[in-house]
């Protein structure tokens, strides 16, 4: 053993102090989140309500009132904007009849996840328009699926029809180059906006399989559900 | 042996007006670029997310230094990102109940917020050593800083990527929109051009400086 004096080591302190400094701090950390999320929640949600109210009379603008119905297995049942679960809405004219149907679908774009309510016309199988409720697409680019007049001719009627049975759509909707469309389930994509248009066809497609053989097995309940 | 005890310096002007200038996060100390360069296509993006910067900032750095004499330097990072988690959560929650759109727009950056070097960098150099009264006008000068730089980048990009300033038009149809500047390209090419402008600003003061030494040099050995 050599006799050079060893280096004074800095104190460290106790585990015990480290812990429990951390848990304090954790503490007050979780306390002022729960306080800000007890808050804020309502408004958040009357934000989102608002947000999806405003969107729903853009997709389907000949409608006065709407109703909220869960999708229960095969079966819709009523519902309010709180429910928990997938929702769609209901479009009802001022002789509350069903003047068309507000779907949510959503597919990753570019960026991130692209989300739109989109309107869907039972007794014609079409889908006669969209509204993005989250995007955030490239400027110039991925937003143009909501300026391009081109791009958005396409939902004058983009069929939709359900096949006989009722259990998927008869036309898988897809989108095809710019340029290219031939019938009246394609898209025709966006020139430089591939990408977003590509997620706009998948997202219209994969909602329509679920969605549309659902509402047509239950479109009786839908027309004859009157709004209060 | 008797400990020396440390004196801090007084509270002055210069705490507050370092950030925005002479300390600049963005355009002197090259803090928080990842933001900078990836929200400011739009001048309203960059107006949200300087609040939501300026309210972590002088948030978390106000508690960091309230609470320096308690916490352990050995815990001291993990600390502070604890603390500014907490008010990055705080502020999505309040950007999604003041505004949807901006919290949309935004999208996953606001989260990001939390790996923003320039917060944990001002939390361990200044907050973790300076008075709570300190550091809360340093951090409100540091964040007033980073907002300019990205009120200079979004204006540019804005208004040279789609010709609108906050979404009104500013030049007429005739204006073919640049929208590389509204691309990831675009901030990087007008962070660029910025840079050069107050390298060439910082620079001419000094050369002005030297200027005025030497004549005041020259003036001396004459009497």
């Amino acid at each position: 053993m050599s006799n050079t004096p060893e280096k004074q080591q800095p104190q460290f302190p106790q585990s015990s102090v480290l812990i429990t400094t951390l848990g304090i701090i954790a503490m007050l950390s979780g306390l002022l989140v729960v306080i800000v999320y007890e808050y804020t929640q309502p408004i958040i949600a009357e934000n989102q309500r608002l947000a999806t109210e405003k969107a729903i009379f853009k997709v389907l603008p000949t409608a006065k009132t709407r109703l909220t119905f869960l999708v229960d297995g095969e079966k819709l049942k009523l519902a309010d904007d709180k429910t928990m679960g997938e929702l769609l809405y209901a479009g009802y004219d001022k002789n509350n009849q069903l003047v068309g149907v507000a779907l949510n679908a959503a597919a990753q774009g570019y960026q991130d996840m692209v989300k739109l309510l989109y309107s869907y016309q039972p007794d014609t199988g079409c889908i006669t328009g969209y509204d993005v409720l989250k995007s955030t697409e490239t400027p110039g680019f991925g937003t143009k699926i909501t300026t391009d007049e081109d791009f958005l001719a396409n939902f004058n009627c983009l069929q939709a029809h359900v096949n006989e049975a009722q259990t998927e759509l008869k036309n898988m909707i897809k989108t095809v180059r710019h340029g290219t469309k031939q019938q009246p389930f394609e898209i025709d994509a966006i020139s430089g906006s591939t990408i977003t248009s590509n997620a706009v066809g998948r997202m219209l497609n994969q909602s329509g399989q679920k969605l549309h053989p659902l509402i047509s097995k239950n479109l009786t309940f839908l027309k004859k559900s009157k709004p209060p | 042996m008797t400990q020396l005890k440390k004196i801090e310096p007084p509270l002055t002007m210069d705490v507050f007006t370092a950030g925005l200038w002479k300390e600049n996060p963005v355009f002197v100390m090259m803090l928080g670029l990842c933001p900078t360069l990836a929200v400011t296509n739009t001048l309203e993006n960059s107006l949200g997310m300087s609040a939501a910067t300026i309210f972590v900032l002088v948030g978390s750095n106000a508690l960091i230094s309230a609470l320096r004499h308690l916490i352990p330097k050995q815990i001291r990072i993990i600390a502070y990102i604890i603390i500014i988690a907490t008010f990055v959560t705080i502020v999505d929650y309040l950007i999604q109940a003041i505004s949807l759109d901006l919290h949309n727009k935004l999208g996953a950056f606001i989260q990001l917020i939390v790996v923003n070097c320039l917060i944990l960098g001002r939390a361990e150099a200044y907050a973790s050593k300076n008075s709570f009264t300190k550091t809360v006008v340093s951090a409100l000068g540091m964040g007033l800083g980073f907002t300019l730089a990205l009120i200079a980048l979004g204006s540019v990009r804005e208004l040279l990527g789609a010709g609108q300033l906050l979404g009104y038009q500013i030049f007429s149809s005739n204006f073919e929109p640049w929208v590389v500047m509204i691309l990831p390209p675009g901030g990087f090419i007008v962070l660029g051009a910025w840079l050069l402008l107050f390298n060439y600003l910082q620079q001419r003061k000094i050369d002005q400086l030297i200027v005025k030494d030497q004549a005041s040099h020259c003036s001396i050995s004459s009497n």
